[in-house]
């Protein structure tokens, strides 16, 4: 498709921690609907969102079970937007800092995450119809 | 005409550094450009009437477009429909919207 628009998003949070990170999601999401491109580049804690060590788990306090407690694991959800990506003709590049990876252990990642470093996003930004930089501070 | 998108996403009841996001639209809506503040997450909590929302008029008044992410409203138990005046309710597709018609936007 000629006009199929390109947009690269930075993240710098860990999962669970900040609002920033459902709103990134929701982004990639609008995007991925709507089958652009779109380029992630995972910084700093941003690099665990992807990380294929997530579990659920039960909640003993309140006697729910897994099933029940139904967690929000975001490598799913990551997993179940490139999903959407494909099935609207658009893809998800999705590009861990490495030495952010090697500094949290999260080396396992859910297919379809690849190694990068910030030259990555500095391509990616160029090669892209716009970036926008979701910052922690 | 250049145009610019920021996006709010702390409150004023948290970050004093709010109103440097205020300024930056003010100043840039002055210069000629067209400028649309979109406030998001906790962003939106001074969109509601009364609760330090001096800023948000005042840029309202100097022709700064301000939205307020209809989801994160939701969140918070913000009515739509109790806004202060010339702030609206819309959806987080603005933000795309914005970004593919090659809107410089800014996240703070």
């Amino acid at each position: 498709m000629a006009d199929k628009k390109t947009i690269t998003i930075a993240i710098m949070d860990a999962p669970y921690e900040n609002a920033r990170s459902t709103t990134a999601l929701r982004l990639i999401d609008l995007a991925a609907r709507r089958g652009y491109n779109i380029n992630v580049f995972a910084y700093e804690g941003a690099v665990l969102q992807p990380f294929s060590g997530q579990t659920p788990h039960p909640n003993a306090v309140h006697g729910r079970s897994v099933e029940e407690e139904n967690h929000f694991i975001p490598k799913d959800a990551i997993a179940a937007l490139m999903r959407t990506a494909e099935n609207n003709g658009g893809k998800i590049d999705w590009v861990n800092c490495g030495l952010c990876v090697d500094e949290r252990g999260a080396g396992n990642a859910i297919a379809g995450v690849r190694r990068g470093s910030p030259a990555d996003f500095w391509q990616m930004a160029e090669a892209s119809d716009n970036t926008l930089v979701i910052a922690t501070r | 005409m250049p145009r610019y998108l920021l996006i709010e996403s702390r409150d004023p009841f948290d970050s004093n550094d709010v109103r440097f996001c205020c300024d930056l639209a003010q100043q840039l809506a002055a210069a000629q450009n067209e400028v649309t503040l979109f406030l998001v997450q906790n962003g939106v909590l001074p969109a509601r009437s009364g609760a330090r929302s001096d800023d948000l008029a005042r840029l309202v008044g100097a022709g700064v477009r301000v939205l307020a992410d209809s989801f994160s409203l939701r969140e918070r138990g913000i009515d739509e429909t109790r806004l202060i005046a010339g702030v609206e309710a819309a959806p987080l597709d603005v933000v795309m919207d914005a970004l593919v018609e090659g809107a410089k936007v800014i996240w703070h």
